[in-house]
């Protein structure tokens, strides 16, 4: 049994202007100690999904559909109480923006020993001993002196420290990293993904890595999701996305990575900017952005199928396998040929 | 830390300064005699000179001035550097001492700033906060109403209807009037209970207004708060919703407010006059308006020296009390 399997999720908001479907059908499972990459642009439900499997999305207006089983459990129909008993217990979350992501009138140690004690009947003295041995862990010189200060006082790298500690501190199954560089300076992004890869391995914890670069995603993942406009693109184990990706999709995002090796004027941008979920192209939602669209894409919505010759690798676009083949294979000679050159 | 008192207290005696100054000319510049005023009708011209001459307003501007300040000052040169009490001086109209009459009108105003301060707290964070968790409810849109009733309605109009109901209707409170919280004389009653029994009427119609505004800021800091990154964190530890309010949301939503009460209830405590003058209490409010129309300027004076204390004292309380809840904020 996977630790966490999403089957057909689905999230819908209703607005003023009427209902955004935010995920729209996302299925995928994560094992024990795997890494699962979500991929996409702002806005294609990457983090939307991760909110919806927490259970923390705004009740008010918010309809999900579909199932999360946790350990079996399904997360989308558990109780007020149990969903608070796995969040930060068995399931824990690191945000996108560590500098406003710390409460700035609680001290990180009280923040810490809160996380501790929502969970753990130990005494405060305990609970802070625990808060201390994580600030070591992820690497927050003088700890001890550090863990009376707040927020305010830690650069944005740290506070992400701080927020990974926070999320380990119980010792989750799951840990689900909203884009946690993304805020942050690119030397500072690189150890924070090395912390995270480095104590996921100590603590054999499953990762749900979120984020908008491919780079990122090549470099932890052992499977990755591509989202685009509330659906999946596609998904299936990483190398073999990127020995040979189907979805013209997933070649932008390709070919949209900077490389320090290559030695190109520009980087290739996808056109246009990402549909409105509250009225979203018909057909194949990437058809007005694609530059290989042809008659039937605004037609015909192309299911998510195993690629024939790889039922793990799973794509949505109605390209005959023949240029696929042939585009897949020119981007990535091009890729090499930039490698070798 | 003291340098940050000793710079915050020349500022308060800058400013005493400069408020002071500011009202003692304006009183100068009106046209009208003080002494004609309180010598009465009858008085022959000479007789106004020889009052005015005992009042002092027929010196200069800037000797009268020092002359208040030196009755003011704690400290004394005449006769030798000495330790005095500061004095206010004497009312124009009926020679009584102005300390005396700011001694008791002080309590009565104070009695029904704090009290009814408590009052609007207590009905403005629950409301707030719950018109905050459920936006465009009944219950939310049921208080937007009462705030916009409660700003536009006059303290006046609702302290007449509130009597009139409550106190002339039902006999449930006094019609108007202070009893002593410590205890009343022969001719008036006193004690706490009496106390509050005169002051519930008072503490409503001061509130009315201020219940208003609050309710609305609250329901605003708790609303804009309730979106913050951090609050979505402690609900992703596992954070029961009641201490995610508590110690995440309110703690930070409130601290604005902290410094609103404070200037509000400084500024309030110089004189509620609407709500004293239809209750007839005779706090600041209703004495200071009394003097003005007598140009009694030491009377006025005295409420403007008390006053102008409340609000400075206040506002370093508030920012002392700031930088102890915000770590934030540090005092340099």
């Amino acid at each position: 049994m996977p630790l966490l399997e999403v089957k057909d999720l689905k999230t819908y908001f209703s607005t003023d202007d009427g209902i955004v479907k935010a995920v729209d059908g996302v299925s995928f499972s994560i094992e024990k100690g795997q890494t699962l990459g979500i991929v996409g642009e702002s806005g294609s439900g990457k983090s939307v999904t991760c909110l919806t499997i927490m259970g923390l999305n705004s009740k008010r207006n918010t309809i999900s559909m579909g199932e999360a089983l946790f350990n079996g459990e399904d997360l989308l129909t558990a109780s007020a109480s149990r969903l608070r008993q796995i969040r930060g217990n068995d399931i824990a979350m690191i945000f996108q923006d560590p500098m406003t992501s710390l409460n700035p009138v609680h001290s990180i140690g009280t923040q810490l020993v809160e996380a501790v004690r929502l969970h753990r009947d130990v005494t405060k003295k305990q609970a802070r001993a625990r808060a201390l041995e994580l600030l070591k862990q992820v690497g927050i010189p003088r700890a001890e002196q550090r863990i009376d200060d707040y927020p305010h006082q830690f650069s944005g790298g740290m506070r992400q420290r701080v927020m990974i500690a926070m999320a380990l501190i119980n010792d989750p199954d799951l840990l689900i990293a909203d884009e946690p560089t993304t805020a942050l300076d690119v030397t500072t992004q690189a150890q924070i993904l090395a912390l995270i890869e480095r104590l996921q391995s100590d603590y054999n914890s499953a990762v749900i890595m979120i984020t908008h670069d491919l780079g990122v995603v090549a470099e932890i993942a052992d499977d990755v999701v591509v989202m685009y406009a509330a659906e999946v693109a596609e998904q299936g184990p990483v190398e073999r996305i990127f020995r040979k990706p189907h979805h013209p999709y997933t070649w932008g995002l390709m070919g949209s990575l900077p490389r320090l090796d290559a030695d190109v004027e520009r980087l290739v941008q996808i056109q246009g900017s990402p549909p409105s979920l509250l009225h979203p192209p018909s057909g194949c939602r990437f058809h007005p952005r694609c530059p290989y669209a042809f008659d039937d894409c605004p037609r015909i919505d192309p299911p998510l199928v195993p690629v024939s010759d790889d039922p793990g690798h799973l794509q949505a676009c109605l390209l005959d396998e023949d240029t696929k083949n042939r585009e897949a294979a020119r981007l990535l000679s091009g890729m090499m040929a930039t490698e070798a050159s | 830390m003291i340098r940050y008192l000793i710079r915050r207290i020349i500022w308060a005696f800058a400013l005493f300064i400069v408020v002071t100054l500011i009202s003692f000319v304006l009183f100068f510049l009106i046209p009208a005699d003080p002494a004609k005023e309180a010598c009465g009708k009858a008085c022959t011209a000479p007789q106004v000179a020889r009052v005015a001459h005992y009042l002092g307003t027929d010196r200069p501007v800037y000797t009268q001035y020092g002359k208040f300040l030196g009755r003011l000052a704690p400290i004394s040169f005449s006769g030798g550097f000495h330790l005095k009490s500061p004095n206010l001086g004497r009312s124009f109209v009926n020679r009584r001492d102005v300390n005396t009459v700011v001694g008791q009108a002080a309590p009565e105003t104070a009695s029904l700033v704090f009290g009814g301060m408590v009052l609007w707290m207590l009905f403005a964070i629950p409301i707030g906060i719950l018109s905050a968790l459920r936006p465009r409810s009944l219950l939310d849109r049921a208080s937007m109403t009462g705030v916009l009733i409660g700003v536009s309605a006059h303290p006046v109009w609702i302290g007449l209807i509130l009597i009139y109901v409550f106190a002339y209707t039902f006999h449930l409170f006094p019609l108007g009037g202070y009893a002593n919280f410590f205890g009343g004389s022969l001719t008036q009653a006193g004690g706490p209970i009496e106390w509050a029994k005169h002051l519930v009427l008072p503490w409503m119609t001061f509130a009315f207004l201020y219940t208003a505004i609050y309710v609305r800021m609250i329901r605003s800091n708790v609303m804009e708060t309730i979106n913050e990154d951090y609050v979505r964190t402690a609900r992703a530890k596992g954070a029961p919703e009641s201490r995610v309010m508590r110690s995440h949301i309110l703690r930070n939503a409130l601290l604005p407010i902290v410094t609103m009460l404070g200037m509000d209830v400084a500024a309030a405590l110089g004189g509620a006059i609407f709500t004293e003058t239809v209750f007839g209490l005779n706090g600041l409010g209703y004495t200071s308006i009394q003097s003005l129309q007598q140009y009694d300027s030491p009377t006025v004076m005295g409420i403007i020296v008390f006053a102008t204390t409340a609000i400075i004292v206040m506002n370093l309380l508030v920012d002392l009390l700031y930088a102890w809840v915000d770590p934030r904020i540090r005092l340099t």
